[in-house]
């Protein structure tokens, strides 16, 4: 037996012979994180992270009263709010945090695309993070039908029905996430379940799979700091640049527990299916410059349906971002891609612009 | 080639092809009733031609509009500012939200993509790419019968 270690006690040295904790430390204390003018953008990782352990924990609490039937979701969830001591706190912290983390990723996916820190090796890094941000939406998606009102409801319908017009296999998948033809209870029970149970399950997967492999290249320079030589230092990940981090996530905490207080969220009508579309329908704002398309889009495009162009189109768009690293071939030799610069951020301005029209156009007019 | 491969060489190719079909097999066997399972079951749809509406005649005035039950998907009650009865599937041919009849358009309206379909169910401005189904409305008495197009 290996003699104790000098300045550990008996039972670190016992769990280090057992579990390796020593290869753990040695792996914690070589990390560092590179000091430059475009640090910031590190943080938004963690912050996406943090807020999604915020959901984690809320999520579980939340299912200790949610009832998942169209005949009792909406009675359990009004049941929360009124009668649950700190219910209300409880789903308004799920909620904002809901929305703070796509916010956050959306952040750090834009960072990374401008910083084009998706060049090689880290190609495998961006294909997992945009997945992440596929599943993010997938449970922003999932989540908001559960409270079973007039809003969700009818943003279901329409979200659903949009995967309808996917060619060939659109049928199919209506049916598959619907449960069914239309948008009823079975939807409400499956959406539940792909919200606490499959997407939980992929994402810790990939999330997995996105963190071990930020450990493994670690962090990422961009470009321009390189060619000016480098970063000038780096700094120790812990404690240095975590404690950094969680000055970010009490922050954010504390902006939830404020956003929670005063904007509580909504329940709204109950829904029901034999009732017009209400005036003002909206979705989550992550998915508003899509639907705010959909708007803009004639009857019919070149023959085709239009809706059905818009939708080719958003999967087009989504298919090249996946793919950027293996597209810009520019980044990867080194070179200058002033081309990727230009369109994403054309792609922020589209995303500004549509997002504020679909808050602003009159929903009447 | 004359030769012959070796004993070993045979026997491996052959274990690798045995393998590899009893994995696709394997896979087949989970996938297949996996993927049925994922499907639901077709339910049967109303298969009712005709309705009777649960409110009278008299009560649907002039301008306005009432969404009642067709089976299982909604339609559409116009009374049309010069007292004629029409009624459509409320099912928006666009993205499949429920429309409403706008007073102040004197049409059918939804409010999803802002669709504007006239008092004949055409699809007049906005992004739907069809008309609205039409059905056709007998007054029996003070009671409404809405039928599918014969």
């Amino acid at each position: 037996m290996k003699s104790t270690e000098p300045g550990r006690g008996r039972l670190w040295t016992w769990l280090d012979e057992r579990t390796g904790l020593g290869d753990v430390e040695r792996l914690a204390r070589h990390k560092r994180v590179p000091v430059h003018r475009h640090g910031f953008w590190y943080y938004f990782g963690g912050m996406t992270l943090f807020l999604f352990m915020v959901q984690v924990i809320t999520g579980i609490l939340l299912l200790l009263y949610y009832r998942p039937s169209a005949e009792e979701a909406y009675e359990s969830v009004q049941f929360l709010m009124a009668e649950v001591q700190f219910g209300w706190l409880i789903r308004s912290i799920h909620s904002w945090s809901a929305n703070l983390m796509i916010f956050a990723l959306f952040v750090h996916l834009f960072s990374v695309l401008l910083l084009k820190a998706y060049r090689p090796p880290r190609e495998v890094t961006w294909l997992s993070g945009v997945g992440l941000l596929g599943l993010a939406l997938g449970f922003g998606f999932t989540g908001y039908l559960l409270p079973w009102n007039e809003l969700a409801f009818f943003a279901t319908k329409v979200g659903t029905e949009i995967t309808g017009a996917v060619p060939v296999m659109g049928g199919f998948l209506l049916r598959l996430l619907r449960g069914g033809p239309d948008v009823t209870g079975a939807t409400l029970t499956r959406f539940y379940g792909i919200h606490v149970a499959i997407l939980p399950a992929i994402a810790t997967g990939l999330m997995g799979l996105h963190l071990y492999l930020v450990q493994r290249h670690g962090m990422s320079v961009p470009p321009s700091v390189e060619h000016a030589g480098g970063p000038a230092r780096t700094m120790p990940f812990i404690p240095n640049f975590l404690l950094r981090d969680i000055v970010g996530w009490l922050t954010a905490l504390a902006a939830l527990a404020a956003l929670a207080a005063f904007f509580p969220t909504e329940l709204g009508r109950k829904a029901d299916p034999f009732a017009p579309a209400p005036i003002g329908i909206k979705p989550e704002w992550y998915f508003m410059f899509m639907f705010q398309t959909l708007k803009y889009l004639p009857a019919h495009i070149l023959g085709i349906e239009g809706e059905v162009v818009g939708i080719l189109g958003f999967g087009l768009a989504g298919a090249l971002l996946l793919l950027l690293p293996f597209l810009d071939r520019r980044t990867a030799r080194g070179q200058r891609s002033s081309l990727v610069t230009w369109i994403g951020a054309g792609m922020i301005v589209y995303v500004l612009v549509l997002t504020y029209l679909g808050y602003t156009a009159s929903a009447t007019k | 080639m004359e030769e012959t491969l070796p004993a070993d060489t045979t026997r491996r190719r052959f274990v690798n092809w045995w393998l590899g079909t009893t994995a696709g097999a394997f896979l087949v066997s989970v996938l297949y009733p996996l993927t049925r399972y994922l499907i639901p079951p077709p339910v049967a749809e109303s298969t009712a031609a005709s309705v009777t509406l649960p409110f009278k005649a008299d009560d649907v005035k002039p301008n306005t509009g009432q969404i009642f039950k067709f089976g299982n998907r909604p339609a559409i009650l116009v009374r049309t500012a010069s007292g004629e009865l029409k009624a459509f599937s409320a099912v928006c041919t666009h993205l499949n939200c429920t429309v409403q009849y706008r007073t102040d358009l004197g049409h059918i309206w939804c409010a999803c993509h802002n669709g504007h379909f006239d008092l004949n169910g055409q699809n007049i401005a906005g992004p739907p790419p069809r008309p609205l189904d039409g059905f056709v409305v007998n007054v029996r008495g003070s009671q409404i019968v809405v039928s599918k197009n014969a």
